[in-house]
């Protein structure tokens, strides 16, 4: 595959296994993908479909047993040094499912913020760690001044999923890799995330890779949609050609799945 | 139709920690005054967000008191035997009585119910310890046997009895642990969230089976408890909408859902994402603020610091609740007041 400009990240045959002989599963099996500069693509797929797998991959948090990560046309699979893996999350950041158990309890929403800028090189002045920290704040919607003195149970689920993305923010990522930031917050709090990441995309150009197993969700925010089964990407393209006229039955059945609000038991 | 479970006026809370009477300590008022009916072979449909009292309610429902969770106010009835909830004085805790309740007149599917699974154990020995505390007498044998019986009535593949938790998917963890908790055929299942931690797909057969567990006639009736409104559209007959701990609307699920009376039913329908919805490219409108703590909860109308219509009147009395249609009220200053809107004329419609 050529490289082309617009592709911020390129998977090429990634793979992924846990396990030994007979009872070994390939999680990640041969997923090839482009992720491009300033768009917003969803991975979609069941619980153990491999989306979260994927997801840690790419956040170079676990190894893959095959294939290779291109980060700006650059091979970084084999860089995975403390200091190159930190230089890789500052320009990509992760928002997870759980904003109560990845929520340090013991900081506030300053430490927690503040802590992250150590991944910049070279470090920030006091001055500039506020600055910045109260921008991306701002950024979710948050009132600095209400919320940096706030501990973890202090807050609502929505309030600390939107700390957590600012938490990503703070270092100014080119990419926002959010698996599931949404499943455990609220309906209304739901919309006013995927508002937020739609946003953050038009604003700053920032690429974000969403994974989700509501294809609903998947489809208003994205334009790019893959489609993840047992560990191997069935189908990828535009999202208005898939929702249109989706191909592989799997996506099918996964449309067919969403509850919408016409339907009844 | 006749009359499963009733909920008059319980109003509770969760006391916080302090020193003096248990009147006076400041308590988390998390449900006010709410007042509820499900008929026979019905599914009612709970729907509200975080915090807004609804797994409360459902603990209320289901018999389940515990501190620091007290009822002050109000009383439950399912198939006409009362539902003990400790009494306003502290009465001492009816543990026994509730034991004989849960599981034979109500019994409870949570969130988390999959995680009641014991993961050293083998599904049929979960069975046996949860039917030999309701029957003393029963053996391994008729224990496993029962159980069987009514996985093969559901369609339930039964191998999974022989199996350990670990060996089964969450999906069909939720449904066993569903069908474990109706062996004893309770008059009314209280679902709480039992699908929110599961796929669309497996959300899909956890829904079929409860349908199947009142056709098969296993129980007589169903709340269910959620934030998501595609469920509650697929499931519930009924909808009642919570928030901060009152009930703002109640009524047949394709009224309030579509012809939603009350400001705040009409911000969770506009901030909900489906498919068909052709909000692709299309920003959804959201709830601004976020919900009042219930320590010292906004006076009147609990939603009135959020609400877009709200008037005067709305912080300082707790609004009526006023019919806008058949068997669909809300409880609404601007809805009362405003009989050329679209709840004044759904109120002359059923008049």
């Amino acid at each position: 595959m050529p490289h082309s400009d617009s592709v911020l990240i390129e998977t090429r045959h990634l793979t992924r296994t846990f396990g030994q002989g007979a009872r070994q599963v390939r999680a990640v099996d041969d997923v090839s993908l482009c992720l491009r500069r300033g768009e917003i693509a969803s991975v979609v797929g069941e619980s153990g479909s491999g989306k979260s797998t994927l997801a840690r991959l790419l956040l170079r948090l676990l190894q893959p047993t095959a294939g290779q990560i291109l980060f700006e046309g650059v091979d970084v699979t084999g860089k995975s040094s403390l200091r190159e893996l930190r230089q890789y999350w500052r320009k990509v950041q992760a928002v997870f499912q759980d904003p109560f158990s990845s929520f340090n309890q013991f900081l506030t929403v300053r430490k927690l913020l503040e802590r992250v800028l150590g991944l910049e090189t070279p470090s920030l002045d006091p001055e500039a760690r506020e600055a910045r920290v109260r921008w991306a704040l701002e950024q979710v919607a948050l009132n600095p001044d209400a919320i940096l003195g706030k501990l973890s149970h202090e807050m609502s689920g929505g309030e600390r999923q939107r700390v957590m993305i600012a938490r990503a923010l703070v270092v100014r990522p080119l990419v926002l890799v959010a698996d599931e930031p949404t499943t455990m917050v609220d309906a209304s709090s739901r919309a006013s995330i995927l508002n937020l990441l739609l946003d953050l995309r038009d604003e700053f150009g920032m690429t974000i890779l969403f994974i989700t197993h509501d294809v609903s969700l998947a489809t208003y925010v994205s334009d790019t949609l893959f489609v993840m089964q047992h560990g191997r990407l069935v189908e990828s393209g535009p999202v208005e050609k898939i929702t249109e006229s989706p191909e592989h039955p799997y996506t099918r059945q996964l449309f067919a799945d969403a509850f919408s609000m016409s339907e009844r038991g | 139709m006749s009359l499963l479970l009733e909920a008059r006026h319980v109003t509770a809370g969760y006391v916080l920690e302090g020193t003096g009477p248990i009147e006076t300590r400041p308590t988390i008022q998390a449900v006010a005054d709410v007042s509820l009916e499900l008929q026979e072979g019905d599914v009612l449909g709970i729907a509200g967000e975080s915090g807004c009292g609804k797994s409360t309610l459902a603990t209320i429902l289901a018999g389940v008191v515990r501190p620091p969770l007290r009822v002050t106010a109000g009383e439950v009835w399912i198939a006409g035997q009362e539902v003990p909830l400790e009494g306003p004085a502290g009465a001492p805790s009816k543990g026994r009585q509730s034991a004989d309740l849960l599981g034979r007149v109500v019994a409870m599917l949570p969130q988390g119910a999959m995680n009641a699974l014991n993961p050293t154990l083998g599904v049929q020995d979960f069975v046996y310890d949860v039917l030999r505390s309701h029957i003393p007498e029963i053996t391994r044998q008729e224990a496993v046997e029962r159980a069987k019986e009514r996985m093969e009535r559901l369609g339930l593949p039964p191998r999974v009895l022989g199996a350990y938790p670990h060996q089964l998917s969450g999906g069909m963890k939720q449904r066993v642990v569903a069908v474990v908790s109706t062996l004893l055929n309770p008059d009314v299942l209280v679902a709480d969230e039992p699908t929110s931690a599961l796929d669309v797909t497996s959300q899909r057969m956890l829904l079929a089976l409860l349908l199947n567990f009142l056709e098969q006639r296993i129980i007589r009736g169903i709340v269910f408890i959620t934030h998501e409104l595609p469920l509650l559209r697929y499931i519930a007959r009924r909808v009642a909408v919570m928030y901060a701990g009152q009930l703002v609307e109640v009524g047949p699920t394709d009224r309030v859902l579509f012809t939603p009376s009350h400001p705040y039913t009409q911000a969770l329908m506009h901030a909900t994402i489906v498919l068909e919805k052709g909000t692709r490219r299309q920003r959804i409108k959201t709830v601004g603020g976020a919900p009042p703590e219930l320590v010292t909860p906004p006076p009147g109308c609990r939603f009135h610091p959020r609400c877009p219509v709200a008037m005067p009147i709305c912080s300082q009395a707790v609004p009526p609740t006023v019919p806008v249609g058949e068997r669909h009220e809300a409880a609404c200053w601007y809805v009362a007041g405003d009989p050329s809107g679209e709840a004044g004329a759904a109120g002359h419609a059923a008049q």
